[in-house]
C-alpha cells in the first residue's frame, strides 16, 4: 500500500512539474528575442572549424573583413555535426548568426527549413564559380549560398610499394586495371587499398565514386551498375585486397593505415595532402578510375558560406559585403591553401596551382566532381545516403549479396523519400 | 528520472512524519495553525527546487514526448505546425526493421552485461575481503576502468580488437588461431562492445558489494566456523544471503546504467555492421543527430521507449529499497 502511495507520488510529481515547466515556456515563448535593428554592431559569424582559434590567421581574415565592412565580426566555430544542431536550434530560436559557413550537403536542409536567403535577395556574386561545385547549393533554380572552397577524394598511392610489386601506375585506368594491381600489391605481402566503408556519411562519401563510376544512379540504388560497384569493393576484401577494418574505418584512419608505409593505395581526400608532405612516404597521386576507363565523378567536399534569414533584413548588405570578401580571389586563395582546399573559381585556381604544382591533379578531379545533393536531389539524398551506407556496411561485413542488399536499400530509400 | 524518484520519496517521508504527530489528538489544533502560517515560507524553500526540475527534467521530458506525438521535419521544426499524428511515430518505429534487432540487441547487452559484471565484481570483492597484502593496492588498480573517460577506454578497445592490427588478433595468431573480426562482422560486434562494458561495469560491482561486506558483523563468520562450516558453504549460506539488499541495489542501479549506454557503442562500432550491435540508445541517437537530416520525432519516439524501460526499473528500484528499509 505505502509503496502503491509512493510511486503514484513520484508520477505525481512528475506530471505536476511537467504542466509547470510547459505553462512556464508558454510564457517565455510569447516574447521572442529580437535582433538589433541596426546595420552596424556586431556580426556573429559561426563556422564549423573549431581548430582556429582566436589568433589564427582565419580568424583574422573573417575579423578583417567585417572592418572593412565597417562591422566588428564574432566568429565561433563548432564541430560539423554540433553546428547542424546549433544552427537548426537558433533558426528556431529566430536567432540565427548573420553569416553561416556550413558543410555543402547541409545546405539543402537549412534552405528547406527556410533558414536561408538565396542569392536574388542578397545579391551574393556567383559569377565565375565553377558550376559543378556550385550545384551543391542549388535547389529548385535558385542557389543558396557560394562555395568556399571544394576538396574531393582521389586515390594516393606508395611508389616504393608499386614498384616492388611490379605495377605500372600509368596502366590504371580502369576497376580491372586497378584489380590486377592491388593482386600483384598482395603477391608481395602489403595491403592493396585503404578506403573508409564506415556507417555514416562518410562512408557514402567515400563509395560514390565507384557508385557514380559504374554509371549508377542515386535514384536506382538496385541498378545493375550498382551492384557492380558494391561488388568491386565487397570482393576487395574478400579476396583480401582491402583490409578488414575498412568496414570501421573513418577516413582519418584508413589514412593513418596508408601513412603507416605498408598499404599501396588510400581512397582519400585533398586535406590528407599536407599530412602526406609530412609523412615523408613517396606518394603519387592519381584520380579514381572509372569502370572501363576514364576518370569517376568523386563527391565534392567543402563547406558554402550562407547567409542565415534575419528579422532585420537591412543586415543581408553587411552580411554580403563580408561574404564577397572572403570568397575574393586572394583571399580566396589564401584560405584555400590553409584549409587544403581546391578554390571554386577558375582564376583562384590558375593561381593556387602557379605556386603549388603538386594541385593539379586535385584541380582536375574537383572539375570532374559532382555534387551529392545535386540533380535536385535536396533533402533526399541524406535519406538516400543511409541506405547506401547501410548496404555498404552488410555487404562488406558478408551479411548479404550486394544485390540483395541494395535491392533493400532501394526499397527502403524510395519509402523514406516519398 | 531517479532524482525526481529521490525527491518523492522525501516528500513521502516528510508525510509521514506530519502523519504520526496528526494522530496524536490533544497537540492538534495549535499545530495546524503553526503550519499554515509557515506555509508560505515553505513553498518559498521548496520553490528553487520545483524550479530546478522543472527547468532540467520536466521540461525536456515534455519536449521530448511532445516531439514523439507530431510529425516534425526540419522545417517544421524550425517553423513551427508539425501536424499532431497520435501514435504514428511509434507505430512506425515498432515496424522499422531495425525495432526488433535494436530491443533484441538492448535486452541481451543489458542481461549479459549485468550477470558478469554481477559475478565478477562479486567474486574479486570477496577475494579482496581476505585483507592479505597489497590487497588494498590491487583493488585500487582494479577501479581504473572507472576512472578513465569512456572515450579512452572505448578507443582503446577498439584498437585492441581491430582487426587486421589489433592487439587481441595477433596474440589469437601467436597461439594458432585465426583473426576474428570483432568490430566488423555481424556475429562478433555485439559480443565486443559487451567485453568492453563488461569490464567497465566490474569496478561499479566491486566497490558496492565490497561495502557490503564490509557491514556483515564478523561474529557471524566466527560463528559458522564454530558450526563446522567450510569457505564454501560460508559464502552460500552467510555472505550470499546478508548481501542480498546490496545485491538488489547493484543490479538494479546496473540495469538503469546499462539501460542507457552508448558511448562505448557508438565509439566502437556506430551500432554496425548493419544494425548488429544497435541498442535502442545508438538508434535514437543515430535518428536524431546521425545523418545530415536529423529525425527528430522518431529519435524522441525511441528514446521515450528508452524512458518507459528505465521508469518501470525505476519503480522496481523503489519498491527494493523500501524493502530493503523495512527487513
Amino acid at each position: 500500500m505505502i509503496m502503491k502511495s509512493k510511486s503514484v507520488r513520484a508520477i505525481g510529481a512528475l506530471v505536476l512539474t511537467t504542466a509547470l515547466v510547459g505553462a512556464l515556456a508558454a510564457c517565455s515563448s510569447g516574447s521572442s528575442t529580437t535582433t538589433s535593428s541596426a546595420p552596424k554592431g556586431t556580426y556573429t559569424f559561426w563556422d564549423p572549424y573549431p581548430q582556429y582559434n582566436q589568433s589564427a590567421d582565419w580568424t583574422k581574415l573573417v575579423e578583417s573583413c567585417g572592418t572593412k565592412a565597417g562591422v566588428t565580426v564574432k566568429r565561433t566555430g563548432y564541430d560539423t555535426t554540433a553546428l547542424v544542431n546549433k544552427a537548426l536550434l537558433a533558426g528556431q530560436q529566430k536567432a540565427s548568426p548573420d553569416v553561416l559557413l556550413v558543410d555543402n550537403p547541409s545546405v539543402s536542409t537549412f534552405a528547406s527549413a527556410g533558414l536561408l536567403t538565396d542569392t536574388s535577395q542578397t545579391k551574393l556574386p556567383t559569377k565565375g564559380i565553377e558550376a559543378n561545385i556550385l550545384a551543391a547549393g542549388q535547389i529548385s533554380g535558385k542557389t543558396f549560398g557560394v562555395p568556399i572552397g571544394a576538396n574531393t577524394l582521389a586515390l594516393y598511392y606508395n611508389k616504393d610499394i608499386l614498384s616492388k610489386a611490379g605495377v605500372d601506375v600509368s596502366s590504371i585506368t580502369s576497376w580491372d586495371s586497378l584489380t590486377a594491381a592491388l593482386a600483384k600489391v598482395k603477391a608481395i605481402g602489403d595491403a592493396g587499398i585503404t578506403f573508409s566503408g564506415i556507417n555514416t556519411e562518410e562512408g557514402s562519401f567515400q563509395f560514390l565514386p565507384w557508385f557514380w563510376g559504374s554509371g549508377a544512379n542515386l535514384t536506382k540504388l538496385d541498378s545493375g551498375d550498382a551492384v557492380s560497384a558494391l561488388s568491386l569493393l565487397t570482393g576487395w576484401v574478400k579476396d583480401g585486397y582491402a583490409p578488414n577494418s575498412v568496414i570501421q574505418d573513418t577516413q582519418t584512419t584508413s589514412w593513418q593505415e596508408f601513412i603507416a608505409g605498408k598499404t599501396a593505395f588510400s581512397e582519400n581526400g585533398t586535406w590528407q595532402l599536407a599530412g602526406a608532405k609530412a609523412s615523408g612516404l613517396n606518394y603519387g597521386i592519381i584520380s579514381i578510375p572509372g569502370k572501363d576507363s576514364g576518370s569517376a565523378p568523386a563527391p565534392t567536399g567543402g563547406e558554402f558560406l550562407t547567409i542565415p534569414v534575419q528579422k532585420n533584413t537591412a543586415r543581408y548588405q553587411v552580411s554580403e559585403k563580408i561574404v564577397s570578401c572572403l570568397i575574393g580571389t586572394d583571399n580566396s586563395v589564401t584560405t584555400d591553401n590553409t584549409l587544403s582546399y581546391i578554390a571554386p573559381t577558375a582564376a583562384a585556381q590558375a593561381k593556387q596551382v602557379a605556386t603549388n604544382a603538386s594541385l593539379v591533379p586535385w584541380v582536375k578531379a574537383v572539375k570532374d566532381a559532382k555534387g551529392r545533393t545535386s540533380d535536385n536531389l535536396g533533402t533526399k539524398y541524406p535519406k538516400i545516403s543511409e541506405q547506401l551506407w547501410t548496404a555498404l556496411q552488410g555487404a562488406l561485413s558478408g551479411t548479404g549479396t550486394p544485390a540483395a542488399l541494395l535491392k533493400t536499400a532501394q526499397t527502403a530509400a524510395a519509402a523514406a523519400v516519398k | 528520472m531517479t532524482t525526481t524518484a529521490a525527491h518523492a520519496e522525501h516528500a513521502g517521508r516528510g508525510e509521514s512524519g506530519t502523519a504520526t504527530t496528526v494522530a496524536v489528538p490533544p497537540a492538534r489544533s495549535p499545530r495546524i495553525r503553526k503550519v499554515r502560517s509557515g506555509q508560505w515560507a515553505a513553498w518559498a524553500f521548496l520553490a528553487p527546487v520545483i524550479i530546478y526540475l522543472a527547468a532540467f527534467y520536466g521540461w525536456p521530458l515534455y519536449r521530448n514526448i511532445e516531439l514523439s506525438l507530431h510529425a516534425y521535419t526540419v522545417e517544421s521544426f524550425v517553423s513551427g505546425g508539425a501536424p499532431f499524428v497520435w501514435f504514428q511515430n511509434y507505430i512506425n518505429v515498432f515496424q522499422s526493421p531495425t525495432f526488433t534487432p535494436a530491443l533484441t540487441n538492448t535486452a541481451l547487452f543489458v542481461v549479459v552485461s549485468i550477470v558478469f559484471q554481477f559475478a565478477i565484481g562479486m567474486a574479486l570483492a570477496v577475494f579482496f575481503f581476505q585483507h592479505f597484502k597489497l590487497a588494498s593496492t590491487l583493488r585500487a588498480l582494479f577501479l581504473v576502468p572507472w576512472l578513465l573517460p569512456l572515450i579512452v577506454s572505448a578507443s582503446t578497445w577498439a584498437w585492441l580488437l581491430n582487426s587486421d592490427s589489433g592487439l587481441v588478433n595477433s596474440v589469437l595468431h601467436g597461439v594458432g588461431l585465426g583473426p576474428i573480426h570483432w568490430l566488423t562482422s555481424a556475429q562478433w560486434s555485439l559480443v565486443s562492445v559487451l567485453i568492453a562494458n563488461i569490464w567497465i561495469g566490474i569496478p561499479f560491482n566491486l566497490v558496492i558489494i565490497y561495502s557490503g561486506l564490509q557491514n556483515i558483523s564478523q561474529d557471524l563468520y566466527e560463528a559458522a566456523s564454530l558450526d563446522g562450516a567450510n569457505g564454501w558453504q560460508k559464502f552460500w549460506r552467510v555472505t550470499f544471503p546478508l548481501l542480498r539488499p546490496v545485491s538488489a541495489i547493484t543490479i538494479l542501479l546496473g540495469l538503469i546504467y546499462t539501460l542507457k549506454v552508448f558511448d562505448i557503442i557508438w565509439i566502437m562500432t556506430k551500432g554496425g555492421p548493419g544494425d548488429s550491435s544497435s541498442t535502442l540508445a545508438t538508434w535514437s541517437y543515430r535518428l536524431g543527430f546521425g545523418s545530415v537530416l536529423p529525425d527528430f520525432s522518431s529519435a524522441a519516439t525511441v528514446s521515450n521507449l528508452l524512458i518507459i524501460l528505465a521508469l518501470i526499473f525505476g519503480f522496481i528500484y523503489l519498491r527494493t529499497q523500501r524493502t530493503a528499509a523495512e527487513s
